[in-house]
């Protein structure tokens, strides 16, 4: 008897331990999703290379190389200043889609913003 | 985020390997190479390299043999602060320097691009300032860095007033062809250098009217042969602007971008980096980016330097040679 009182604890408390687990998931997606639209641009290349972000969604570039780089849409949506080492660049993503980008200056950097 | 690039003593720059299975005696070329450091010239003829100490050889021929002298700077960077080099003008009064102290003054300059490191006006005009002491007229083709926010108006307006098309022109200099060309505009994603179809129909047209005895050289920032595409290091249609060069007994290509020397010979065609004279990038594939690489202070002026070359009247190949600012 004592035991099953024991097993049903340890099974309430793992339940309690798994609902905590769904409770708190949504919290640290949303805080990745925060910090999930920045692209560090470092060592000649965007990271992540692909980024997918919901509509509406402002995405920042920041340099972090000694070198300028300039962030330019392949078609000719979005295209900044050149950006020297920490400085940033912002667009937001109005429409869905897939756009493609590059370096205009360092042409062999590529990356694309998924917008869903 | 400067010294990502840890120094490498193998990265001086030179060709190690026969990478392009061109013939060329790589012993002979690297022990070339090894003088350049020091003052040495290097002369490729027919396809034959001979190297000999310089003193002032070089020059001395040229200029009895009513030749032409002349230097090539390149990659100032002026603006740039990074601990690669946080002083580029001390660096580029040092390559201002040697050039005044060259036996035979060279009598023109040639920069090959990267003058500023952001296109400000201020940097320009540092440039210029420094350049007026060697009392040379100076010759520019922009690198990426000098038209970086206004597609190379400030950079026409200030260097290129004469020019074609995005900038581009030509002139001649004791019976040598000079063309300086533009390739680091309207780049395309995932390309390399680019020089465009404008231009390439304004070069064949510029050379139709030579005679093939005509020496040619070119100068254009990013290199005309391919040194590594994974960093950039080519131009996509630099093959179409040789083949107009190719019926020439003799062209020299001389580039920057890499900041470090490298030498190739293509049947009459040779090409030739020069140093910069701000800072070093790693040998090609030797980091994980071509960004500026960190060296340790006291190395860094053995690796910057400065080229000239001479023509010697009746001979093919021109003299290209390398002096570090050490």
């Amino acid at each position: 008897m004592k035991n099953k009182i024991l097993l049903a604890g340890l099974t309430l408390a793992l339940s309690l331990s798994v609902a905590a687990l769904f409770l708190f998931e949504p919290t640290r997606v949303k805080a990745e999703a925060a910090s999930g639209t920045e692209v560090r641009v470092d060592n000649f290349t965007f990271a992540p290379d692909t980024l997918t972000v919901p509509v509406n969604s402002t995405v920042t570039w920041v340099n972090k190389d000694d070198i300028p780089h300039v962030i330019a849409s392949n078609d000719g949506v979005f295209k900044s200043k050149a950006l020297d080492t920490d400085q940033k660049y912002s667009y937001t993503f109005t429409k869905a889609g897939s756009y493609a980008y590059y370096c205009s200056i360092h042409p062999k950097m590529v990356g694309k913003i998924v917008v869903q | 985020m400067s010294g990502k690039n840890s120094f490498d003593k193998e990265a001086g720059g030179l060709i190690r390997h026969d990478h392009h299975k061109d013939g060329i005696d790589r012993r002979g070329f690297l022990k070339c190479m090894a003088w350049a450091g020091t003052g040495a010239v290097c002369v490729v003829s027919g396809g034959v390299l001979k190297s000999y100490a310089l003193g002032s050889q070089g020059g001395a021929i040229a200029h009895k043999a009513g030749g032409l002298t002349f230097a090539q700077i390149s990659d100032s960077h002026m603006g740039f602060n990074k601990p690669a080099n946080p002083d580029v003008v001390g660096t580029l009064k040092a390559a201002v320097d040697k050039i005044n102290a060259l036996p035979h003054q060279p009598e023109f300059i040639l920069h090959t691009g990267d003058i500023s490191h952001l296109s400000n006006p201020e940097e320009f005009d540092t440039v210029d300032q420094i350049l007026k002491a060697t009392n040379k007229e100076v010759f520019f083709v922009p690198g990426e860095h000098d038209v970086l926010n206004d597609d190379g108006k400030m950079f026409r307006e200030r260097y290129a007033r004469h020019s074609q098309g995005q900038g581009w022109y030509s002139f001649d200099k004791n019976g040598v062809h000079f063309i300086g060309l533009i390739n680091v505009m309207n780049l395309k994603a995932g390309g390399l250098g680019t020089l465009g179809n404008e231009q390439l129909e304004w070069l064949e047209d510029d050379v139709k009217h030579l005679k093939s005895s005509t020496p040619i050289v070119v100068f254009a920032h990013i290199p005309l042969w391919t040194i590594y595409p994974q960093w950039g290091w080519g131009t996509e249609d630099s093959a179409q602007a040789l083949s107009y060069l190719r019926r020439f007994g003799s062209v020299t290509v001389l580039n920057g971008h890499i900041h470090q020397t490298m030498q190739k010979v293509e049947g009459n065609i040779t090409f030739h980096t020069a140093y910069s004279t701000a800072f070093v990038q790693p040998a090609p594939g030797k980091a994980d980016s071509p960004g500026p690489m960190k060296v340790p202070a006291d190395q860094l002026r053995s690796l910057l330097g400065i080229t000239d070359v001479n023509y010697v009247r009746g001979k093919l190949a021109l003299a290209v040679v390398d002096s570090t600012l050490a």
